[in-house]
C-alpha cells in the first residue's frame, strides 16, 4: 500500500490504492493518476468510471471462439464474408488484434486463454481446448492454424493440439518460424536459423 | 581491487517468468555458480537479440552484469539448443520435467557441477534413441544421488545386515531397502525384486551407456518408475507439477480434452 494513502483524504487514498492494484502501476504512478482524476472535470471522471463498468457488465466471451465480445457470437464469428474452413488458434484476445492488422487472414479464430505450462501446473483442462475440439466436429473446418508464441510453452501447446486434432482428419499447420524484419543474422539463435533455412523461399 | 562488474558463465535455462512489458526473469543453473535468477531485458520483443538463446532448456554461454537485486543478462549465445528434444511432445515434456526436478532439488548459489552435467547429458539423451523413459529414470536416480539422497541398496536400513538375493522391500522414509524380516507387519512398503535391486544398483554405479544396454520389460520399468517417483516425492514433499502433463501424454488418446459428443468414432 502506498505510504501517502494514510495522509491523503480517505476517498483519494482509496482511489490511489485502486490504481496501485493495476499491472505496472507503482505507488508514485498511482498517486499521479489519482491526482489527475481529482483535477479532471466531472464529465471526464464519469466517462472513465462508466467505461470501466461497461467492460465488466457488457463484455462476455464469444460462445464460439472464446474471444471477448459485447455480442454473442462475436462480430468475426457472425460475419458472412469470413472463411469458415479455417480456424486460427491464438493464446490471448490481443493476438487477434495483431493478426487482424495484417488483413491477410480471412478465417475465424479461437482463443485458448493461455498456453500449456507443465512447470506452472497449467494443463489442458485450464484452457479452452474442449471448446476448440467441439468446433471441429461437423466437418466444415479443413485447417487449424496454430498461431501460438514460438517458445517452449507454445511448442508444447502446439504439439499437444496437433496430437489431439490430427486424428479428427483436420489439417494442422503452424506459423512459419524465421527471422523477424529488422533482425540481425549475427545474433540469431540456431533454432531460428535452422527453421529459417528449412523454410526458405524462392526470391521473386 | 573492486569486484568485477561483469562476468561470464555457462548455464541452462530452467524456467522463465514474465516481468513487466517485455522483460523476463530466468532461473538459471550455471556450471560454476549454481542456481540463480537473472533478468533478461526486452526478450519478449520480436527483434530481441537474446530471446532465442534464452529459451527454457537451452544451454548457453552468458555475459552478466551485477545488478542491485538480480544480475542482468547482457549477452547470450547458444551452445546447445537440444533441437531433436524439442521436436517431440514426450521428449520436450520429459525435458521440462527434468528441469523442474533440478530446480526443486538445488539450492540457490550452491555450486553443483555434477547436477549441471547430468542435466546437459539428459537433455541430449532425450533427443536421441528410443529410451525416453529409461533416460528419465536414470536421471531421477542420479539426481537423488547427487543431491545427497542416495538410497541404501546393499544393506537393510533397519538391521544393517547385507541384503539377501530374495525379494526385499523399500522404505522411502528409511532411505533404502528393508529386508523381509525387518519389514513391519502390515506395512505397505513396496517390494523390490532381485532384478529391480540390481538395476537400481547399476544405475547408481555405472554410466548411462551401460544402463542403456539393459533390456527391461514393461513391468520392471513401471516398478522402477513408481519406486523412484516415491523417493522423489518424499524429498520434494509434493508431486512435481510437470508430472501430471507427462501422465496425460501417456494416455492412448487425450481423453481429458475431448468432450464426449466430439470423441472420434472408432
Amino acid at each position: 500500500m502506498p505510504e501517502s494513502s494514510s495522509v491523503a483524504a480517505a476517498p483519494v487514498a482509496r482511489l490511489i490504492d485502486e490504481f496501485h492494484k493495476l499491472p505496472g502501476i507503482g505507488p508514485k504512478s498511482a498517486q499521479r493518476l489519482a491526482y489527475y482524476v481529482l483535477r479532471a472535470s466531472s464529465d471526464e471522471a464519469r466517462a472513465l468510471a462508466e467505461a470501466i463498468l461497461d467492460v465488466k457488465e457488457r463484455i462476455t466471451f464469444c460462445s464460439s471462439c472464446q474471444n471477448i465480445t459485447d455480442v454473442d457470437p462475436c462480430s468475426i464469428c457472425s460475419s458472412t464474408t469470413r472463411d469458415t474452413s479455417q480456424i486460427c488458434v491464438v493464446e490471448e484476445p490481443l493476438d487477434i488484434l495483431a493478426l487482424e492488422r495484417t488483413r491477410v487472414f480471412k478465417g475465424r479464430y479461437h482463443v485458448l486463454h493461455g498456453v500449456l505450462s507443465p512447470l506452472n501446473g497449467i494443463n489442458a483442462e485450464d484452457l479452452k481446448i474442449r471448446e476448440l475440439i467441439g468446433r471441429l466436429g461437423d466437418g466444415s473446418v479443413i485447417e487449424v492454424i496454430m498461431a501460438i508464441n514460438p517458445n517452449a510453452e507454445g511448442d508444447v501447446t502446439t504439439m499437444y493440439l496437433e496430437r489431439l486434432i490430427a486424428p479428427l482428419g483436420v489439417k494442422v499447420s503452424r506459423l512459419a518460424r524465421g527471422l523477424p524484419v529488422g533482425a540481425d543474422l549475427e545474433f540469431a539463435d540456431e533454432v531460428t536459423l535452422t527453421r529459417a533455412l528449412e523454410n526458405r523461399q524462392p526470391v521473386g | 581491487m573492486r569486484p568485477q562488474r561483469i562476468y561470464t558463465t555457462e548455464a541452462i535455462v530452467l524456467r522463465v517468468r514474465r516481468m513487466g512489458e517485455a522483460d523476463s526473469v530466468l532461473t538459471l543453473l550455471s556450471a560454476d555458480r549454481g542456481k540463480f535468477d537473472a533478468v533478461a531485458r526486452g526478450v519478449r520483443k520480436p527483434t530481441s537479440r537474446k530471446a532465442g538463446h534464452l529459451e527454457p532448456l537451452t544451454h548457453s554461454t552468458l555475459l552478466l552484469a551485477h545488478g542491485a537485486n538480480l544480475d542482468i543478462i547482457t549477452q547470450a549465445h547458444t551452445l546447445h539448443a537440444f533441437l531433436p528434444m524439442r521436436e517431440d511432445l514426450r521428449r520436450l515434456g520429459g525435458g521440462l520435467y527434468a528441469a523442474e526436478l533440478v530446480d526443486r532439488f538445488t539450492v540457490e548459489r550452491e555450486e553443483s557441477f555434477p547436477i549441471f552435467r547430468l542435466l546437459v547429458e539428459t537433455l541430449g539423451r532425450l533427443g536421441e534413441g528410443e529410451h525416453v523413459d529409461l533416460t528419465l529414470r536414470y536421471f531421477e536416480a542420479r539426481l537423488l544421488q547427487e543431491a545427497g539422497f542416495r538410497p541404501q541398496l546393499y544393506q537393510c536400513v533397519t538391521c544393517g545386515e547385507a541384503l539377501q538375493p530374495v525379494t526385499n522391500y523399500f522404505s522411502v522414509a528409511g532411505g533404502g531397502a528393508v529386508c523381509p524380516s525387518c519389514r513391519p507387519a502390515g506395512s505397505g512398503l513396496p517390494p523390490v525384486s532381485v532384478t529391480l535391486l540390481k538395476v537400481l544398483r547399476l544405475m547408481l554405479r555405472a554410466g548411462y551407456a551401460d544402463v542403456a544396454r539393459l533390456r527391461l520389460d514393461e513391468s520392471l520399468m513401471s516398478e522402477l518408475e513408481s519406486l523412484l517417483r516415491l523417493a522423489v516425492h518424499r524429498q520434494l514433499e509434493r508431486e512435481p507439477r510437470s508430472l501430471q502433463f507427462l501422465r496425460e501424454l501417456r494416455r492412448p488418446y487425450l481423453a481429458a480434452a475431448i468432450p464426449p459428443d466430439a470423441a472420434p468414432v472408432p
